[in-house]
């Protein structure tokens, strides 16, 4: 009768069903996803689209790669005012100075505190976690005076010098992460040092030997956050270096774009760009631990 | 009592009954290491001398005793901590609590002095130098003055005049350093003193790449400086010029020699006449509680300051809720087991989180931008609206950017608290006859609320001090006309601290902008003071 009908009807029905209870199961998340994805990624396209527009202006930027060309990438590194190369450079000097250093002096203490025992050592962790509470930019009227007296006895480590503001810096490098890598040394089984203080080593073989070596995750999570830190930091970057010569990407790109925003776009979205790709690349290779440290207590 | 000193105790002790070959030759080996690693110690505890010696040597030509003092007390701590044998804890903690005790501690101290005192543009120096300067501003020529033939010279970049004066004699001096006579100074045919050992002679390219400094150089004639100064219009001949300001040492006041008025130091760090004219600049002194006080009940600093710190408390509160909400709604959503495709989602995801902070800002500034931006011109169809200038619209537009590259890390947190949880928690409720909501709502959010909360309160004080967004996207804008300080719709009080403090428009104001700081160091402290009670952070310490 209706028997070679039925099955063709059916079919089509069962599949609309098997796609409505996948939609509400799954679909629907795609649906997010795909938003999110827009609400994420339209902004970065948005520069990158903007850093290879010949035009130069905010409004020609509007055209989403309708034309392709790196002009202004190429015009980036002749400028005299804006000397992009030295921005960029200085940046990474000091990024990578400040975050070696910060992880040097951080461990040391963070060794201090999880492996010996000595009064004051409660309060002196209290102080780490009380001090992580207040960002160094609180004082930064305090920082402009003292560099400016230290420049008078010390022009070379004085106002107006990356060796100043790397010193700085490094007065945060107890702050912010010790009590990140007091936690990881707090892992490494003790025993592994007494065993290492039976056969003589002394307390600076253990150190750099052995616990160095064990804790090196926890001191490239610590060395890639204080330099993606360094990397973003604006107020005392911008109040200790004068000089366009001696400025970080942010002092330098920030006065680049808010004076004439429109008229600088596309050659600021190509130093954009370019300042991005180093720090997202190494973020996103080293994403899973960089997760694990932030969820440790760290926030960027 | 005893006798044996440690020295002389090894024979006691049965020594190694003979050492093999091996033990020797590693027993000389540390040896060596050991007398390797006092030299690294040595010459790295040389240098940090060598550097402290210099650094107290220049301290004793400028007369910081104070800080000489400090600079002492502080090389010797550091040689006898690494001298000697013991206090282990100190070796490893000194490198990085000097570094913490000067420039953060430290600087939070002198912030709380610098607050106390009227220190900023027109009050940055001493009484003396405000006199100095005084006098240097209002100098005038004298009409009949005498000709100096004139020299420029320059040593370490200081400029200063080699004079030959009317009678022939050959003087030498600079801004600080009032004339004085110089015996060696090279002459030429007409008797111009041209040269002088130690300091380079000008060349005529120099003195006009250096115009203006040159000719805004004033040379005291003497150390009193009422006897006016030398000026050079010209770089070649300099004529007397003098101060209508006669400054009276003994009673300590200006009077103005053309219309005799007086100026009195009446204890507000300048010089006032009767009229309450000021001459600037001032000096600086302590004012005790004044900029508090001003901060506090002067009506147009009051007002606005009330609005910065509400929205303060307005835009770290709203920024945590906003990127929370989202990053819990997305790690719901992409809890999914099933799910495929969610490692792309979650990597295009993190992206303005790996995005540098300070970019974020500038990018959204031009896309917000009313005139030419991306979301007026083409998402809206060419509509004008004011994004950034507009007090409420600007304060949305700063929530939102701030909503973008902070959701990836909630996302990330809670996705990873989430799967922390035991699946046999809701599979018992669903069992129970629990709905899915329930389950999460009863279950779910309160066991993730517990592992998540000490990264929202310090997301919360990162967002409370967080520069770089609001500054980079609006600078605080768009500003309140009435007040009296430089302060915005957006601005929080970190960003209000660096407009007063370094601002361009309304010069720098060192001790208001100390003063909102420690303000801000009150509250960031009342706040962690009651977040640490709450949370178990202190119990956990061992």
């Amino acid at each position: 009768m209706t028997t070679g009908t039925a099955p063709a009807r059916a079919i089509p029905e069962r599949r609309r069903r098997g796609f409505a209870v996948w939609f509400l199961d799954t679909g629907w998340r795609h649906l997010v996803g795909l938003a999110m994805l827009v609400f994420a990624a339209f902004p970065l396209l948005y520069v990158l689209s903007a850093s290879l527009n010949p035009t130069g202006t905010l409004v020609g930027s509007n055209t989403l790669f309708r034309t392709i060309e790196f002009s202004n990438y190429v015009e980036l590194f002749q400028r005299e005012q804006q000397p992009y190369a030295a921005w960029f450079l200085n940046t990474l000097v000091i990024g990578l100075v400040t975050a070696a250093s910060t992880v040097f002096l951080g461990a040391l203490a963070a060794y201090a505190f999880s492996r010996l025992r000595f009064t004051g050592r409660r309060v002196g962790l209290l102080t780490l976690l009380l001090v992580q509470m207040f960002p160094q930019i609180l004082g930064v009227v305090a920082i402009f005076l003292l560099m400016s007296g230290i420049g008078e006895i010390f022009p070379q480590i004085g106002i107006g010098t990356q060796a100043g503001l790397i010193l700085v810096y490094l007065g945060g490098a107890l702050g912010v992460n010790t009590y990140l890598m007091y936690g990881f040394f707090n892992t490494i089984p003790i025993s592994i040092d007494e065993a290492a203080k039976l056969d003589g080593a002394s307390h600076a073989q253990i150190f750099f030997g052995i616990v160095l070596r064990l804790v090196a995750p926890i001191l490239a999570v610590v060395g890639l956050l204080s330099f993606i830190a360094t990397f973003s930091e604006f107020v005392i970057a911008s109040i200790i270096l004068t000089d366009p010569q001696t400025q970080t990407l942010a002092v330098g790109l920030y006065q680049f774009v808010s004076q004439e925003t429109s008229r600088n776009w596309t050659l600021f979205s190509a130093g954009a760009v370019l300042a991005a790709i180093p720090v997202m690349a190494l973020f996103l290779y080293l994403q899973k631990y960089i997760i694990g440290g932030l969820t440790a207590g760290a926030v960027k | 009592m005893s006798i044996t000193t440690p020295g002389a105790q090894p024979p006691l002790t049965a020594p190694p009954a003979a050492p093999a070959p091996a033990g020797r030759t590693t027993a000389i080996r540390s040896q060596a290491q050991t007398v390797r690693r006092l030299l690294i110690k040595i010459a790295l505890l040389g240098v940090v001398d060598a550097i402290a010696l210099f650094a107290m040597f220049v301290l004793v030509l400028q007369e910081s005793w104070l800080v000489l003092a400090i600079a002492a007390v502080v090389t010797v701590t550091i040689n006898v901590i690494y001298l000697r044998p013991g206090w282990l804890p100190a070796k490893y903690l000194a490198p990085g609590v000097f570094f913490l005790a000067l420039f953060q501690i430290f600087v939070v101290v002198y912030s709380g002095y610098i607050a106390f005192t009227n220190y900023g543009d027109g009050h940055n120096s001493t009484k003396e130098d405000a006199v100095q300067s005084i006098i240097a501003n209002s100098l005038k020529r004298v009409p009949d003055s005498p000709t100096y033939r004139v020299t420029v010279v320059e040593q370490f970049g200081t400029y200063g005049f080699l004079v030959t004066d009317p009678e022939g004699e050959v003087l030498l001096g600079t801004a600080d350093q009032p004339l004085d006579e110089v015996p060696d100074a090279d002459e030429d045919s007409t008797g111009k003193a041209v040269g002088v050992p130690g300091w380079t002679t000008l060349r005529f390219g120099d003195l006009l790449a250096n115009q203006s400094a040159i000719t805004e150089l004033s040379v005291p004639l003497s150390d009193d400086p009422n006897d006016g100064a030398l000026r050079t219009p010209d770089g070649s001949s300099a004529y007397v010029y003098l101060s209508d300001l006669v400054y009276d040492e003994q009673a300590g006041t200006f009077t103005d020699s053309a219309t005799g008025t007086a100026y009195r130091d009446e204890g507000d760090g300048a010089f006032v006449n009767d009229d309450g004219r000021e001459l600037t600049p001032g000096w600086k002194i302590d004012v005790g509680f004044e900029n508090f006080a001003r901060a506090f009940t002067s009506d147009d600093i009051r007002g606005p300051l009330l609005s910065v710190t509400l929205w303060t408390f307005a835009f770290a509160i709203l920024s945590v809720a906003s990127t929370f909400a989202l990053g819990l709604f997305l790690a719901i959503v992409f809890n999914a087991p099933h799910m495929r495709g969610k490692k792309i989602y979650r990597v295009i995801m993190v992206l303005p989180y790996a995005f540098p902070g300070f970019l974020s800002g500038l990018v959204f500034l031009g896309l917000f931008n009313q005139d030419f931006g991306y979301f007026n011109q083409v998402l809206l169809g060419g509509a004008d609206i004011p994004w950034l200038t507009d007090p409420w619209l600007a304060k949305f537009s700063v929530l939102f950017v701030n909503l973008w590259l902070g959701f990836p890390y909630m996302f990330l947190i809670c996705t990873g608290a989430l799967q922390s949880i035991p699946e046999e928690l809701s599979e018992a409720a669903t069992v129970d006859g629990a709905r899915p909501w329930a389950v999460f709502r009863l279950i779910k959010f309160p066991l993730l609320l517990v592992s998540v909360a000490p990264l929202l309160i310090s997301s919360f004080a990162f967002n409370f001090n967080n520069f770089n967004i609001i500054y980079m996207l609006t600078g605080g804008g768009p500003r309140d006309v009435e007040a009296g300080v430089d302060a915005g719709a957006t601005d929080i009080l970190i960003t209000l601290v660096y407009k007063v403090a370094f601002g361009e428009g309304t010069g720098r104001d060192y001790g208001l902008a100390s003063a909102f700081a420690i303000l801000i160091f009150l509250i960031v402290a009342t706040i962690s003071i009651i977040s640490f009670r709450q949370t178990k952070a202190l119990e956990e310490l061992n």
